[in-house]
């Protein structure tokens, strides 16, 4: 199986260390994985602001850069969503479907594709709490949201697990919405900031030295949110947890 | 009309950290007793599939049922009045009561008469409007419309109820007491059920097998309102009917558990028939509602059952209150139904959410509220509603997105940007983001440029 990898644009230009943990461990799991040079963005800012129709062209691109893999990985599940499930401004090709059909947070990847049981490399030693981001909860699956009676899993918890001395800590909501939202940051500024207070300080009462997300837009928010009210915690993707940095 | 803005009333609700945290965690608290009560029902789950299909299927079907309706209404001996907009909601309503000389109307909660906008048009007309909710009546006293459709004045800490009994019905300065200030509520409001002329009650429910209405409550106002005086006018949206008695029972055990977190409500009344030697009017009201019904992407709003679950749930409603919408309706149901009444004034509702779709995970019925909320972004810039400056610049992104040069040399200026700037400047350039947060701090290379270093076989 060759995997195409999908690098987000704000992770490509603020956390390349997102990217480079992203691809290590793929690689150390024995993927052959190919990194397309032309990739921009998915077109999630433009969708989510109402105008998908000017995405079209970055749509297009898109499928162009990813048409030729098996599989697609990101290591964002809004990215990775709006893709599977919004990217409708351009004709649905064979090829277009093959891509959006195909397409993989790294999560999902790991647990339900590739289904990892060990990452022999990884230790963190630190009190986590956990993020899943509303997009991957809510909407990819990857776990159960509170206001659902269902057994609980999490996908990211049951990776997480595997990490050698790790310890998790539980804020009163874990799985309230930190308020990124995307451009939700900007043009509800008032709303958002709060919601990303009250987020970094529940876990930070409830005792966690980081805060683990395989969201980083939702971190970004997070870190931007404790660094202003002074906070000690700390902030990392899940991809570097498990391909072993020690933080 | 300029858009309601909504981000700028938020920011004043934030301010007042003592209402914005009170309010939070009240409506948080009934979410987790939300919680509490459905997660002890096992079929829950089917429960809210059954109720979703009864009103898809009532929906779909609504002329039928409606004038089912009508006709067993009428043979039970009730009066039926159509209405096609607020307007005539109005005028009949005081057609009704001018003919019997009204001149005190006691009213329970009803949200289609605040749609409609109906007590200042009766208030105008000399005729004097009691809301006997308590919240409700909190509000009207305080002269502002409800903030939550199912409790009214939640955004208000008891100090400000005792203030505005003070200034209203002559409570005691200073006495904060909640049996007190509910005490003085009822003492104020008894003679007004006694001696009014006329009683109002909203609907819940519609039953078009029985012609039969449904009342839901808690305090019992809307069951002596209904019960004294000798006209009663039932107000009802048209979406409220459902086909027969059996489905009351789904939605029933849903609505207060889903609502507040308890089994029931205090009260469950179902008003047939007028009783001997009064008169029974029910208002079908429209108001735009068969105009939703025939929108593909939005008809399922109109399942709604009023519970006020999704703003319980809504991290966004929670922390900037329900009167920053500006709108009958608020929260994430208010985002999804205002723009059927006024594309232009609710434009910027639909932004106001972080598409998180906890609100559609509490929905009794099943609506796709965030689905929804998606939809109605696109609908606003395809009709020019977006501010143009934000539409430019996205057509701009685009376009750069969309080539792959432009895209390398749109990075390596924004990572100069942030190197070089001052940090006004930078501030002033992403200004809402860093009002209140840090800006990332932009590394070395890019993850591409870290790649052709370290991977790409020359």
């Amino acid at each position: 199986m060759r995997v195409g990898l999908f690098i987000p644009c704000y992770i490509d230009a603020f956390y390349p260390d997102v990217g480079i943990a992203t691809l290590e461990l793929l690689e150390r799991l024995g993927i052959n994985v190919g990194y397309p040079l032309d990739q921009t963005c998915c077109g999630q800012l433009l969708a989510n602001n109402g105008c998908q129709k000017d995405a079209a062209g970055v749509e297009a691109l898109f499928v162009t850069n990813f048409a030729g893999f098996d599989a697609i990985v990101g290591p964002s599940g809004s990215c990775v969503y709006h893709v599977r499930a919004h990217l409708d401004a351009i004709p649905q090709t064979p090829q277009v479907e093959k891509v959006r059909r195909n397409i993989y947070e790294l999560v999902e990847f790991l647990h339900d594709v590739v289904k990892v049981d060990a990452f022999p490399w990884a230790e963190f030693r630190h009190k986590v709490g956990l993020h899943t981001s509303c997009t991957m909860l809510r909407k990819m699956g990857a776990g159960t949201a509170s206001e659902i009676d269902a057994p609980f899993f999490s996908k990211p918890l049951d990776l997480l697990r595997k990490v050698r001395g790790i310890e998790f800590v539980t804020p009163d909501r874990p799985d309230e919405c930190c308020g990124f939202g995307g451009s939700f940051s900007v043009t509800e500024e008032p709303v958002s900031a709060k919601m990303g207070y009250d987020k970094v300080e529940d876990h930070h009462r409830a005792g966690a030295e980081y805060i683990v997300s395989a969201d980083m837009s939702c971190l970004m928010h997070q870190k931007g949110c404790a660094e202003r009210l002074g906070l000690d915690i700390r902030f990392i993707h899940i991809a570097q947890v498990l391909n072993g940095s020690a933080a | 009309m300029r858009p309601v803005d909504h981000a700028e009333a938020s920011s004043r609700f934030i301010e007042a950290k003592e209402h914005l945290e009170f309010h939070d965690r009240r409506l948080w608290d009934l979410r987790l007793k939300r919680d509490r009560e459905t997660h002890g029902i096992p079929e829950w789950e089917e429960l809210r599939n059954l109720a979703s299909a009864i009103k898809e299927h009532a929906l779909s079907h609504l002329a039928d049922y409606l004038e089912e309706f009508e006709t067993k209404a009428k043979s039970n001996g009730a009066q039926v009045h159509w209405a096609r907009d607020a307007v005539e909601h109005n005028q009949i309503v005081y057609d009704i009561l001018s003919a019997h000389g009204t001149k005190t109307l006691v009213k329970s909660k009803s949200m289609l008469t605040d749609e409609c906008d109906m007590r200042p048009f009766l208030e105008t007309r000399g005729i004097k409007v009691v809301e006997t909710d308590l919240g409700e009546r909190i509000q009207q006293l305080d002269d502002e419309p409800p903030s939550h459709i199912v409790v009214p004045a939640v955004h208000k800490l008891r100090a400000d109820v005792s203030e505005v009994f003070v200034r209203t019905i002559g409570a005691e300065p200073g006495n904060n007491d909640v049996h007190y200030l509910a005490e003085t509520m009822r003492q104020n409001t008894r003679p007004y059920f006694l001696n009014a002329d006329a009683g109002m009650v909203g609907a819940n429910f519609a039953v078009a097998e029985t012609g039969s209405i449904v009342v839901c409550t808690n305090e019992g106002n809307a069951d002596i309102g209904a019960n004294v005086p000798k006209l009663l006018i039932v107000c009802i949206g048209i979406e409220k009917i459902i086909p027969k008695l059996e489905h009351l029972a789904v939605f029933v055990r849903m609505l207060s558990r889903n609502a507040l977190g308890s089994p029931i409500t205090q009260y469950t009344s179902h008003f047939r028939a007028p009783r001997p030697g009064t008169e029974l009017h029910i208002v079908l009201t429209d108001n735009g509602r068969s105009r939703r019904l025939g929108m593909k992407d939005f008809w399922y709003s109109l399942k709604c059952i009023r519970c006020g679950a999704c703003m319980n749930t809504c991290p966004v409603y929670r922390r900037s209150g329900g009167l920053s919408y500006g709108a009958t309706y608020s929260g994430p149901i208010g985002i999804i139904i205002d723009p059927t009444f006024d594309i232009r004034k609710y434009s910027h509702l639909p932004f106001a959410s972080t598409l998180n779709g906890s609100c559609a995970n509490v929905c009794p019925v099943k609506i796709n509220i965030h689905d929804q909320i998606y939809k109605w972004r696109q609908i606003m810039a395809e009709r020019n509603q977006l501010p143009l400056v934000k539409k430019e610049a996205l057509r701009v992104i685009g376009h750069v997105l969309s080539q792959p040069r432009l895209f390398r040399a749109a990075m390596s200026a924004t990572g100069l940007a942030l190197e070089h700037l001052p940090r006004f400047a930078i501030y002033n350039w992403l200004n809402p983001w860093g009002r209140q947060r840090e800006v990332p701090v932009p590394p070395k290379q890019t993850f591409r440029s870290w790649y052709l270093e370290n991977r790409k076989r020359p």
